[in-house]
């Protein structure tokens, strides 16, 4: 009917404008939103209760004080504070976690808040620091990134919030970035899960028919280094052993505007 | 339709006993006496195993999970993850502080016993499976069998039941246990298994004009993987051989030996988009091994979570489904509905994924007040967007004339392998276990039944529709209604070591089941989780013949099957 033919084409243009402004706005969270989790070293008394708590192993404990989390292993599933005798570890609305660097995702002693997220607000949402994102990704946006997804062992949370980036409100093409559908077609590779046994050979071959210059990016707690599952015989802990990994998105799953930190982190890496 | 009449375990041992010619021997779950109806579970030989699955499958039962077990392995706590935990527990006990010394002292010990309890003799010690039928209006039924260690063989039930040609491959993988008879004893689970097996051989047509068609296992979309080999004539499919289990991460293995709690989080990581119904299926089998009786708080918001879960899928796999044949006006919007459930999903629990917060007792964490109001009238609103862009699809014939008559499931196709959830209603076959078995806040509430009779993927589009606006409206009943109190208790203490409990959930992909044996200590024994698109997948693969080769993606679409929790 020709009528339903000019309401198909009406809906889009009658809905507002609904697609995200990130990196220029700070992603949109709910107040529940669980980030990465923080200790307030005023409270904590270093009963280390949320070190026995943790199903992955992400609080290191040294000589008797809370030292670090690891953002690469946490899955942001509030099992530390839900523990803590001393309600001294809170969950904050922190998701852009992103590094270049394996060490880099270990959340360095951060002096005390005021707020349960009060350190983390002026940190991330500064409006300087998005000023500097922007610059960023203006600089080096003046050619597009493709994008080739691999699965190597992901629970399909990841995988999702990867194809969230290609609905209306993420849209990642407006960035520049798409995804393809062949390796022989990517400039980089953007990896989630385990990295099974079963995969290790597909995921190698995946990379080998990439052209160079490649990159990698690990997606999400499996692909940085097994998540729930590390130490499972069936897999190999994460990425990193099989691929050269660039950059490092935490998360389970990440946010799709954490994964879309990741990629324009790694744009900024390459030269 | 007329009501069937209920069958009592009492029918069902007679049944049985007239077909093995002696009286069978049967244990109940053991604890409420109400649930004797609900589950049993007869030991039968080798010998007279194929009598009494022939005897239960001819009330209509449906396969629901052959589980193989070993009794005899050492304890089976993997390697880095004790190392992981004793490297927490020696770091504690340096740190000295006076309370956690205390807590972790007490785990260390408790890891200790369990070693020691596991390498010493265990009830019915040995190398087993378990066939589980359930049984329409009656009790599900476990027919175990022991399996000699120097003879690991028993009769091969998939020419009885072919639901469970899956089932006993990975029985075959896992243990060893070689099913005589079955038709196809290809590597599934493992694909390089150790000692080396034959090479991997695709089952493929010959044929003058037939030609290969091999894809994946890395595939062209933000897809998972899975290895596909179409023999085709010209665009016709004559035969699909699907190899999957590419993203197998060993979690039965790997939970075995951890506390219940430990192992929360992986079970829930089965699957990445179905966490609330396998969080939930493992929750209720902790907690009837542990007797524990959940607050009404707790059974109201499992079913609210479930039905967010079924919504925010469904909305997504209609999306895909017009994704499958690149119609981008029905991908675009209903990916953007989904986007607005997902940030529901956060509001109320902090995870757009919903995971983290089922666990054994109720709900870990409670739902957040600040996302439940108002979450009724969020959701109608965004099903009311939901069913106006369906209604374009619908009139759209360009549309509608890829999905009409394409990758039809016959009634009695579905019925002989065993098709579960969206696909089985599709196809005649009324199947919900939320009706049929309801569990937690389902026992209170009347969900209505769903179903079309033509099977093809155009039916699966209008039940999938329809079921988003099912969900909806429960959505809307129930967080408005939501009990106050409590949402968790702490269930009680370790269970009898080698008592078994299994529990079944409908999730947005339909039945997922999980079997769990105890251990000591309040320890994982063996679990097993055989999810709905475990069933489906072979469903698929007969589906597929016949239909044209870029019809494929979009059959696979409106069965929406998941890799991760078929693979586990």
């Amino acid at each position: 009917m020709p009528l339903d033919l000019v309401r198909r084409l009406l809906t889009p243009i009658q809905s507002p404008v609904s697609t995200s402004t990130y990196p220029e706005a700070a992603p949109l969270l709910q107040d529940a939103t669980r980030g990465l989790p923080q200790i307030d070293p005023i409270l904590c008394e270093n009963e280390g209760a949320c070190v026995e708590s943790c199903p992955t192993g992400a609080i290191k404990w040294v000589s008797g004080a809370v030292e670090s989390i690891d953002a690469g292993k946490c899955i942001f599933c509030a099992a530390c504070v839900l523990a803590c005798p001393k309600k001294a570890i809170a969950m904050t609305s922190r998701v852009e976690l992103a590094s270049g660097k394996r060490d880099g995702l270990i959340d360095p002693f951060e002096p005390p808040a005021l707020g349960p997220n009060a350190g983390v607000e002026t940190l991330l949402f500064d409006p300087s620091a998005r000023e500097h994102i922007r610059m960023r990704v203006d600089s080096r946006l003046g050619r597009s990134l493709h994008v080739r997804h691999l699965d190597a062992g992901s629970c399909n949370g990841c995988d999702w919030e990867i194809a969230a980036l290609l609905n209306p409100y993420h849209d990642i093409q407006r960035l520049g970035i798409d995804f393809v559908a062949s390796p022989r077609h990517a400039d980089l590779l953007l990896v989630t899960g385990v990295m099974t046994r079963n995969l290790e050979e597909a995921a190698r071959r995946t990379y080998e028919a990439m052209p160079e210059p490649r990159m990698v990016v690990a997606v999400g707690a499996c692909a940085i280094g097994g998540g729930v599952f590390a130490g499972s015989p069936q897999v190999l802990d994460g990425a990193g052993g099989t691929l050269p990994v660039d950059v490092y998105v935490p998360g389970c799953p990440p946010r799709p505007e954490a994964i879309i930190e990741g990629l324009l982190m790694a744009l900024e890496q390459r030269r | 339709m007329s009501e069937p009449t209920t069958i009592t375990a009492r029918a069902i041992r007679e049944r049985l006993a007239a077909a093995l010619g002696h009286a069978v021997s049967v244990s109940g779950p053991g604890k409420a006496a109400a649930r004797a109806d609900d589950e049993m579970l007869v030991m039968v030989t080798r010998e007279e195993f194929a009598a009494a699955v022939t005897a239960i499958r001819d009330t209509g039962a449906r396969h629901v999970m052959l589980v193989g077990f070993d009794l005899r392995r050492p304890a089976s706590t993997s390697g880095s993850s004790a190392a992981r935990a004793a490297e927490a527990r020696s770091a504690a006990a340096a740190g000295g502080a006076g309370a956690s010394a205390a807590a972790a002292g007490g785990a260390g010990a408790e890891a200790k016993s369990a070693a020691e309890a596991a390498s010493a003799a265990r009830p019915g010690a040995g190398l087993a499976i378990e066939e589980v039928l359930a049984v329409p209006n009656g009790p599900i039924v476990r027919l175990r069998v022991e399996i000699p260690p120097d003879d690991r063989t028993y009769p091969s039930l998939t020419p009885l039941v072919p639901a469970a040609q899956w089932d006993e491959r990975e029985c075959h993988d896992l243990h060893g246990i070689v099913p005589a008879g079955h038709p196809d004893l290809r590597p599934l689970v493992i694909h390089e298994p150790d000692p080396p097996a034959a090479p991997y051989k695709s089952f493929v047509a010959h044929g003058s004009g037939v030609y290969q068609l091999p894809v994946g296992p890395i595939h062209a979309g933000v897809i998972e993987p899975g290895h596909f080999r179409f023999s085709a004539v010209g665009e016709s499919v004559l035969y699909l051989d699907a190899r999957l289990f590419y993203t197998h991460r060993g979690l039965e293995r790997f939970v075995e030996g951890r506390t219940f709690a430990e192992a929360l989080p992986i079970v829930e990581r089965a699957c990445g988009v179905c966490t609330v119904t396998h969080a939930t299926v493992y929750s209720r089998a902790v907690e009837q091994l542990t007797d524990t009786e959940i607050p009404p708080r707790a059974r109201a918001a499992r079913v609210l979570l479930a039905e967010m879960e079924r919504l925010y899928n469904h909305v997504g796999d209609l999306g895909n489904m017009c994704a499958g044949v690149g119609f981008n006006f029905g991908t675009s919007r209903l990916g953007w509905q989904k986007e607005r459930l997902l940030r529901l999903n956060e509001a109320l629990t902090g995870h757009r994924y919903l995971m983290g917060v089922v666990a054994p007792g109720g709900l870990r964490l409670d739902l957040e007040k600040r996302g439940l109001v108002g979450l009724g009238a969020a959701v109608a609103e965004i099903e009311h967007e939901v069913r106006s862009i369906v209604r374009l699809l619908v009139r759209s014939d360009s549309f509608m004339s890829r999905l009409h008559g394409t990758g039809i499931l016959t009634r009695a196709e579905a019925l002989r392998l065993g098709a579960l959830g969206v696909a089985a209603r599709a196809s005649g076959l009324p199947d919900d276990l939320r009706r049929d078995r309801p569990a937690d806040g389902y026992a209170d509430i009347e969900v209505p039944q769903i179903g079309s009779a033509t099977g093809d993927v155009a039916a699966r589009f209008h039940v999938r529709a329809q079921e988003a606006a099912v969900s909806a409206a429960l959505i809307k009943e129930l967080a408005g209604s939501l009990p106050a109190g409590p949402a968790m208790v702490v269930p009680p203490g370790g269970p009898r070591s080698g008592s078994v409990a299994l529990a079944g959930a409908e999730g947005p992909r339909g039945a997922s089941w999980l079997w769990l044996m105890a251990g000591a200590d309040g320890r994982i024994e063996r679990l097993h989780l055989r999810s709905a698109s475990y069933a489906n997948w072979p469903v698929l693969a007969s589906v597929v013949p016949g239909n044209l080769v870029p019809d494929f993606p979009l059959i696979n679409k409106s069965f929406e099957l998941c890799y991760a929790c078929t693979d586990r």
